[in-house]
């Protein structure tokens, strides 16, 4: 019998295979991803200018104490929170609405709301920045005046920059948020429904005692993608501002510190610094979400 | 359960209005893209028109030729194609890895894949952005790229999607003499089409509207994308609202069209993350 060559041999071994459909991950993962966390972790002890970096301590962390960075800090905690507020509870009653035996129309409404998760962040970026323009005949101004109020400088304020942000949110994820009820919701067997309108039950006691706690998957993931998403959040503002700078730091969130720190004000290890703090912050939520959601549970 | 014709009523109209809303900024951005630049400069972004201002100049000056518009558009495509079409066949490669084998190490490795799932990319934007200059791809294409050849959704994705498919039909293969490669070749990936499709369409979106990373990596107004290049119009000093609104109104037209078309593909890989939660 003929010896099999090794180009054989290694085409049909089942040991060899796997490692190498998997290579294409572990090389990007290893040169991308690990690279990047472990000389983030090593430049956030430094001193980097030029071609040379100092090991100086924990001087970096000092960060900690500056007051533009708690801003940005407590900015993106707001943001999140506030968003993870509203893009959980209205998307899944529009959902729930939609899902309704009386909707009439339903693939229609369903891809109209769709729509906004089509354009990117910079035309959404645009078309929201020149609506909550400060000029008298901007669209919100507009708008407002209809109720005899304004106009507004709307990106200069607090509360409304807040506004205009969350407006912006929501109008590009409802969409997507309700897709993912809906999907989760056509999971839910209809005769449970049935069986609670036999004993009775009332539309509110159906949706409290069968919806949410069926649909809890899907809210958990739409939780978690929620929560990195808004603690990520920076181009939404940087449209809104053009630019990564608002009046007294009002839209700057940590992503925003870390930009400004690392690339445009070259302070390498800083930035780094940042970028430990930020993936400490996304691990232990992820931390907190395991324990909690039991997320990585085996599948049923 | 009867079904009520009041709820239709009150239901259809609550989404009536959700839709108009909804579409509101988008037809004013269409409708200001028939409008003088320099009439939105003084007026703002609203529905007072002027008829008789209405025209397509601003789509006259986009297609001229005399800026740099259709670079950005042509870099944007290229990216896209090319990124989309990487990280299918790679992510694919490692979805089947993890779904069909069995192998040493194969939790760890995968615990992995959801890590990097897990973190923002922002995370590490910055020793990012210096490797990418180490490795001299500073404002290439191959820059914007490399990083994202492989996504670990989509592998979460191919992986979920391949676990249906009994092994048996593997064996089957085998025994005709099949190699390991070959099996993945030529009977899997066109088992695959749907799952390329909602995949594609979930990645070409991600890569037709990325700004941030492209933004760091590139700079020269030959190179930067069409999101970027949008962006870089909205100066407080230049006129270029035409070219601005025009242009912005003229990114979305591509997607526009293949939502229309591949409408299931859309929705099926924008929720894919989501149906097993």
């Amino acid at each position: 019998m003929k010896k099999k060559s090794f180009l054989d041999k290694f085409l049909y071994s089942k040991k060899a295979a796997p490692y190498v459909f998997i290579a294409p991950f572990l090389v990007t993962f290893l040169v991308f991803f690990a690279y990047s966390i472990v000389s983030m972790v090593i430049m956030s002890f430094q001193k980097v200018a030029g071609g040379s970096a100092v090991f100086i301590g924990m001087d970096n962390y000092k960060i900690l104490n500056n007051a533009v960075f708690i801003k940005s800090l407590k900015n993106s905690i707001f943001y999140t929170v506030v968003s993870c507020a509203l893009m959980i509870p209205i998307p899944l009653i529009m959902a729930a609405m939609l899902n309704s035996r009386n909707m009439k129309g339903r693939a229609a409404f369903r891809s109209i709301l769709f729509i906004p998760a089509l354009t990117s962040v910079v035309v959404s970026g645009v078309v929201f920045r020149l609506m909550f323009g400060e000029l008298e005949g901007s669209f919100m101004n507009e708008l407002i005046s209809l109720w005899g109020k304004g106009p507004f400088i709307w990106l200069r304020n607090p509360v409304t920059v807040w506004a205009a942000l969350f407006m912006l949110c929501l109008w590009r994820w409802t969409g997507v948020n309700m897709m993912y009820y809906l999907s989760g919701l056509q999971q839910i067997p209809e005769d449970l429904y049935e069986s609670a309108s036999i004993d009775g039950a009332t539309m509110m006691q159906k949706f409290r005692y069968i919806t949410i706690p069926l649909i809890k998957p899907t809210t958990v993931y739409v939780l978690t993608i929620s929560i990195f998403g808004g603690m990520a959040m920076f181009s939404e503002s940087y449209m809104l501002f053009n630019g990564n700078k608002s009046p007294n730091n009002v839209g700057t969130t940590l992503v925003g510190m870390l930009y400004r720190m690392g690339f445009e004000q070259n302070n390498i290890g800083i930035a780094s610094a940042i970028g430990v703090i930020f993936l400490l912050i996304v691990l232990v939520v992820n931390v907190v979400q395991l324990f909690v959601n039991g997320f990585f549970r085996k599948e049923k | 359960m009867k079904k009520s014709k009041g709820a239709t009523v009150f239901l259809v109209i609550f989404f009536v209005i959700v839709a108009a809303v909804t579409l509101l900024p988008l037809v004013l951005l269409a409708v200001s893209s028939l409008r003088p630049g320099t009439e939105l400069m003084r007026s703002g972004l609203n529905f007072n028109i002027d008829w008789k201002n209405i025209n397509l100049d601003e789509y006259r000056m986009l297609f001229s030729g005399q800026n740099a518009y259709f670079t950005w558009y042509k870099n944007s495509l290229i990216i896209t194609v090319v990124q989309v079409a990487l990280a299918l066949f790679f992510s694919a490669c490692v979805g089947y890895g993890f779904a069909m084998y069995e192998f040493k190490g194969k939790s760890i490795l995968f615990m992995n894949v959801l890590l990097v799932m897990m973190i923002p990319t922002e995370v590490i934007l910055l020793p990012l952005y210096r490797l990418i200059i180490k490795m001299g791809l500073m404002n290439t294409m191959w820059g914007i790229i490399l990083p994202y050849i492989v996504i670990p959704m989509l592998i979460f994705f191919f992986r979920q999607y391949l676990s249906g498919i009994p092994k048996d039909f593997l064996d089957a293969a085998r025994v005709d003499g099949c190699s390991e490669y070959g099996i993945f070749i030529r009977i899997m990936i066109p088992l695959m089409k749907p799952a390329f499709a909602a995949m594609g369409i979930y990645q070409g979106m991600a890569s037709w509207n990325n700004f941030l990373w492209p933004m760091v990596v590139t700079n020269s107004i030959d190179k930067i994308t069409l999101p970027v290049g949008l962006q870089s119009l909205l100066s407080p000093y230049g006129n270029n609202y035409d070219l601005l609104i025009s242009g912005s109104c003229f990114a979305i037209v591509p997607i526009l069209i293949l939502f229309i078309c591949f409408q299931r593909y859309f929705i099926e890989g924008m929720t894919a993350g989501g149906v097993k939660g």
